[in-house]
């Protein structure tokens, strides 16, 4: 009995210890909310690698300081499964029984839009990282994704100053696709672009207003040989580019069929929307030779940043031990970098606040927090937004981009289509 | 014939006292710092789980009493949230993002009013009544059609597969006007409750709770009767049965109607609950998901699908936060062994049990008796009790 005794002290003073210790390392949960099983696995693994590398790299520099104290950065992962009620119920459990003081996540539009009830309801902090249509503000939501003035715009801009005259517009029938090219029709037909250069056809309400312009695919579309026939009838003239913001894999027989329809970069140019450098390592890159990208970050920017930023990365990738990274053969794109930005640009606000507090750490981020990242300097808006570095790229052999131009800081504006509407009026 | 055994009674009584009320109250009436505590969050997940179960159930009544094994059971259940989606996202009012008298998705799509159809959907009863017969229509039709060419079996089960995907496809369409990928979210309010208050929530519950209890005691009073007697003739035998005079397509065709409706109703008490509703829940999977549920609870039984949704919709909550990487394989390794060890499913465990003892306990007998058999006499039977 006294023996028992005495192992009952010794282990309660053990766990006396253990606690002490504790509390002396503070830490502090942030969550991750992507789909690590599923369709959107391919593309949101990545996502949470970047971050997993983001918080080593501050926890072993020391943490995040909050006043006096510094605090070390405890993931906490869950898998959104590619199901979007899962995710509702991922994002309420984060906030509500983990606690977290901030998540990063989400990749489809649809995933946001079930999330976003749950943390305006519980108050939470969503930074959400891929390029997306825009349309959107929450007060909960911080947006370091690509506005579609920071993507699709520019890339029009250029192809504009390259002498191009018509513009097919082909996409993947979603809301971002959709959204997007109605932005571009009305941002073309601004720009002096008659209505009959404008490919991909175009549908109109009972009043003969245009409500959608461009071409619609299904998900998993296979089948472009129509479409590509279209095309080239299109692009017989030689001045016609195309925007494509068609999405994942159907993307694989779209540029086959483009390829064997022998329409080349050279007489009519892709510019493509949703392919990074990680969806190219994935894709037939010797069909995309000379297509064009637009995105805040590619991999081959030459500046001393970008260079540490993948240098450390690659060390990372060797010497990490969480389950699940993959360790070779790894390529960063901009969401990824995206994400990378939205970790500082919070620990950022969070020292500057001195709270985990999320309306105090709100205020501040509004207020214009600056991060120099790897695709230059990223600064938070006070419309949730970014301003930062556009790139165009064209696709080279070994799936990167070479950098043709670049746009500086760009401010991002979420609500493009009301002002367009009113420019267009006042015209 | 009686209803219920005593240990059912017992059993379904103690599910639905800890469901209907120990639940709620502990949720509601305790503070959050007690260990007895149960947070919002698990009944928001509960009550999603109580959904599934129902529209287990509605699989189990075409798989395992009637022998229809339906792959696109899933579609009635995302028909069902769809009706009500339409009438919560009239419920929205102009508190959207675009402060709009119509749903975002429609002022996104260029439309300044409200297209027809939409407009009968600002009432409830209007919702609920479409949301019985949009599902109950469609089963009937496809029902008729499908049981009247005697489709059977396999192609049965491919063909309301392949019904689902269609209507997964058409309803992505923007065309349609129904929000496609996005489909319905961000709803506010239901009928006059906020959705996200979490006494609506326990309300939610409750009713779903309710709901599930009365299919249940439908289901369970429907397979007792002569028509529930018929119905597993077909599944045991569909020929002896239409020589004895019945006119099977028509049975069939009613269990098909009736199962489209519960898990319609299913699928109008989830929405609410998780707060989105959009194409992706009519993609084949889900279906084959719920047929998952059923496999692994019981199938022919009643009780075995609700303890089957619960089982796998509660693993799959644990483990995509506790094994993000993993727990696919845990899934897998789960259905795996049921399937190969347990073909009755969680409810037919206890028998298997029993079996499994009593052959070990016959063969501790057979092995006494071993000194008998040396002296080439046969050695006795082992006594079963």
């Amino acid at each position: 009995m006294k023996k028992h005794l005495m192992k009952c002290l010794a282990a309660m003073s053990a766990a006396v210890m253990v606690s002490s210790h504790a509390s002396a390392q503070d830490t502090v949960k942030i969550g991750i909310l992507h789909s690590l099983s599923g369709t959107m696995a391919i593309s949101e693994t990545s996502l949470r690698d970047v971050l997993l590398y983001a918080f080593d790299e501050i926890n072993g520099a020391g943490g995040i300081k909050v006043g006096d104290k510094s605090y070390k950065i405890e993931p906490v992962i869950v898998d959104g499964a590619s199901n979007w009620p899962l995710f509702a119920e991922k994002a309420k459990q984060l906030l509500e029984e983990d606690k977290v003081a901030v998540t990063f996540g989400c990749w489809t539009s649809v995933s946001r839009k079930s999330v976003l009830p749950v943390f305006e309801k519980d108050n939470g902090m969503l930074f959400y990282p891929v390029q997306y249509e825009g349309e959107e503000l929450s007060k909960n939501i911080f947006y370091t994704a690509e506005a579609v003035n920071q993507q699709a715009t520019p890339a029009v801009d250029y192809l504009l100053k390259a002498g191009k005259k018509k513009f097919y517009l082909i996409g993947t029938d979603y809301v971002y696709p959709q959204t997007t090219d109605l932005i571009l029709y009305k941002y073309l037909l601004l720009h002096g672009i008659p209505a009959e250069n404008i490919g991909g056809g175009f549908r109109k309400d009972d009043s003969g207003k245009v409500i959608s312009a461009g071409k619609y695919v299904p998900f998993g579309h296979t089948d472009f040989q129509q479409i590509v026939a279209d095309i080239k009838q299109f692009a017989a003239s030689g001045d016609a580019c195309v925007l494509n913001t068609i999405n994942g894999d159907s993307n694989v027989p779209f540029f086959k069929e483009i390829a064997a329809a022998g329409l080349t970069a050279a007489d009519c140019p892709v510019v493509s929307f949703s392919l990074a450098e990680d969806e190219l390592r994935a894709l037939p890159t010797k069909d995309l030779v000379g297509e064009l990208g637009c995105w805040t970050y590619f991999m081959s920017i030459n500046s001393p940043a970008n260079k540490a930023f993948l240098k450390s990365w690659n060390a990372w990738l060797k010497t990490q031990t969480h389950p699940g990274v993959v360790k070779e053969k790894r390529a960063v794109d901009s969401p990824m970098v995206l994400s990378y930005d939205g970790v500082y640009l919070w620990k950022a606000a969070v020292e500057k606040a001195g709270s985990f507090d999320v309306d105090k750490v709100s205020a501040v981020l509004e207020g214009g927090v600056v991060f120099d990242g790897p695709g230059g300097k990223v600064t938070m808006q006070k419309n949730h937004h970014v301003t930062k570095d556009v790139f165009i790229g064209e696709t080279k052999a070994n799936g990167q981009f070479k950098i043709l131009e670049t746009f500086p800081q760009v401010y991002g504006e979420p609500f493009m289509l009301k002002d367009l509407d009113a420019k267009l009026a006042a015209k | 014939m009686r209803l219920f055994s005593k240990w059912e009674l017992i059993a379904v009584g103690a599910a639905v006292l800890l469901m209907l009320v120990v639940l709620p109250c502990l949720n509601a009436f305790t503070l959050e710092s007690s260990w007895l505590h149960v947070s919002n969050f698990t009944i928001t997940v509960y009550g999603k789980y109580l959904c599934y179960a129902m529209l287990a159930i509605s699989v189990d009544l075409l798989w395992g009493y009637t022998g229809l094994l339906s792959l696109g059971q899933a579609l009635f259940f995302a028909l069902g949230g769809y009706m009500l989606g339409m009438y919560l996202m009239r419920m929205i009012g102009d508190l959207g993002q675009y402060h709009q008298p119509i749903p975002d998705f429609l002022v996104f799509l260029g439309w300044s009013t409200l297209p027809a159809f939409w407009k009968p959907f600002g009432s409830f009863p209007f919702a609920m009544f479409m949301a019985v017969l949009l599902p109950g229509t469609l089963a009937g039709i496809f029902g008729y059609l499908a049981f009247r060419s005697r489709i059977r079996g396999v192609y049965f089960s491919i063909l309301t597969q392949a019904l689902t995907y269609a209507a997964c496809l058409l309803f992505f369409r923007n065309s349609l006007l129904l929000g496609g990928n996005n489909g319905f979210t961000d709803f506010k309010f239901i009928l006059g409750h906020d959705t996200r208050e979490p006494a609506t929530q326990r309300g939610l519950f409750i009713v779903t709770g309710i709901a599930l209890l009365l299919v249940y005691l439908v289901c369970k009073w429907l397979t007792t009767t002569k028509f529930g007697k018929v119905q597993r003739a077909i599944r045991d035998s569909e020929n002896r049965v239409m020589f004895s005079g019945y006119s099977t397509a028509n049975f069939k065709l009613f269990i098909f109607v009736l199962a489209s409706v519960i898990a319609s109703l299913a699928g109008v008490l989830y929405v609410p609950q998780v707060g989105i509703i959009n194409p992706s829940e009519m993609a084949p999977d889900k279906s084959l998901e719920a047929v998952v549920w059923v496999a692994v609870g019981g199938r022919g039984t009643l009780i075995g699908p609700i303890l089957g949704a619960f089982a796998v919709n509660a693993m799959k909550s644990w483990a995509t936060r506790a094994y993000p990487d993993m727990w696919l394989i845990f899934l897998g390794t789960m259905f795996i062994l049921v399937t190969v060890f347990m073909p009755k499913g969680i409810v037919g465990l206890p028998a298997q049990l029993r079996d499994v003892y009593k052959k070990l306990t016959a063969r501790k007998m057979k092995v006494e008796p071993a000194p008998v058999a040396a002296n080439g006499e046969e050695p006795l039977p082992a006594k079963s009790e």
